[in-house]
């Protein structure tokens, strides 16, 4: 047990079986289902409620999460804490890794810190556009929902992991696999 | 000055519960080295199964123990509605952008957590796309998310048979999909702190 905890990187079987118990505890202790999304709904609202109070309280999607519920949940010290542990499973396993423009990217489109970053934002922008839309994420929807079997989150998850697969090899080509 | 009434809490007790289970959250997609914009790029290049392994090993492991606590002891389900379009459309929206990033919401905190630079426009970029969403959202609910909305439903609720036939079959589909890949990479994204690190020879605090 120690041993593997000394391990810096953990077998994907392994970590997913801890992902798998972890929700258990989660559905069956605290009543609740892994997730991450609406998260960043609640802290942006947040963040815009400082300038534009009233048009936050008075929009219906914000409403929702702000004044029908709390905005700082179980599910914000959450995504909160996935910081933290990252951050403290990083240094105990010596893997901290300081990544501006990964190795990949570099390859295809150069060493530009601004254009990394501008796609960053790009992809961040349509990603949880996405996931609202479609009401999850991969934690929502692809974890907690397909482990209950429900129909939405079985086709989430096909449909995302499509559009993946077509946008990596659009951007990256078949020759962009022998760089991973 | 800043009016700070949306500012609500939850218990503490509720705030002490998310930040453990994210912390044990993080932990493990840390260690699983889906934080690495490698690893989910190269599962869409089909070249590092980690993502799939892992999202399918949790998925089958955690049907099983949620199906057995909710038969046993009425634990709630927490199942999303299934609306067609607007999650297909969703659904592809965000595997472009989870392309393009190289993270999703959740191992985008745990990437910044692990020393990823990039995720912290990633995770800017996303609050901004949650902001557009807040904005747009009238229109999605009068003209995308009712269409063909077959509610809050499973496998078992549209087809009439008992779950566990199911659970069983994302087992077998489980151990199928790991047959297959058993070949297949997993170490990949992890260049330089790679399997050297497994073995802690020259790590002072190993003994610790």
């Amino acid at each position: 047990m120690l041993s593997a905890l000394r391990k810096s990187r953990w077998s994907p079987y392994v970590a997913g079986a801890g992902i798998g118990v972890l929700s258990w505890a989660t559905f069956g202790l605290m009543g609740k289902a892994l997730g991450a999304s609406t998260s960043y709904v609640q802290a942006v609202g947040l963040l815009e409620s400082l300038f534009a109070h009233d048009h936050v309280a008075h929009n219906a999607y914000y409403a929702k999460y702000l004044v029908d519920g709390n905005a700082i949940d179980w599910q914000m010290m959450l995504v909160i804490g996935l910081v933290l542990g990252a951050a403290l499973s990083a240094w105990l396993g010596k893997s901290h890794e300081v990544e501006r423009v990964p190795t990949l990217w570099a390859k295809r489109f150069g060493d530009s810190k601004p254009l990394r970053y501008a796609a960053a934002f790009v992809g961040g922008v349509l990603l949880l556009f996405g996931a609202r839309l479609a009401g999850g994420c991969t934690s929502g929807h692809g974890i907690s929902g397909t482990l209950q079997l429900a129909v939405g989150s079985w086709l989430f998850f096909v449909s995302f992991f499509a559009a993946g697969l077509a946008t990596a090899f659009t951007l990256y080509g078949k020759e962009g696999r022998s760089h991973v | 000055m800043f009016n700070l009434d949306l500012f609500k809490f939850d218990t503490p007790a509720q705030l002490a519960l998310g930040l453990v289970t994210g912390i044990v959250f993080g932990v493990l997609l840390q260690r699983a080295r889906v934080t690495r914009y490698a690893t989910i790029v190269g599962q869409f290049l089909w070249k590092d199964h980690t993502v799939i392994k892992t999202m399918l090993t949790a998925v089958a492991v955690g049907s099983v123990g949620v199906y057995a606590m909710h038969q046993m002891w009425d634990v709630p389900l927490h199942v999303k509605a299934a609306e067609i379009l607007a999650v297909s459309v969703g659904g592809v929206i965000f595997g472009v952008g989870m392309a393009l990033l190289g993270y999703c919401p959740g191992t985008g905190m745990a990437a910044i957590g692990e020393g990823s630079r990039h995720a912290i426009p990633g995770v800017i970029g996303m609050l901004t796309g949650a902001a557009i969403y807040a904005e747009v959202y009238p229109w999605f609910k009068a003209h995308v998310l009712p269409v063909a909305n077959l509610g809050k439903v499973t496998f078992a609720d549209i087809t009439g048979v008992s779950i566990w036939v199911f659970v069983v079959a994302l087992i077998v589909l489980a151990s199928v999909v790991f047959y297959l890949l058993r070949n297949r990479g997993g170490k990949t994204g992890d260049k330089t702190t790679g399997t050297t690190h497994d073995v802690p020879t020259n790590a002072p605090h190993a003994t610790a």
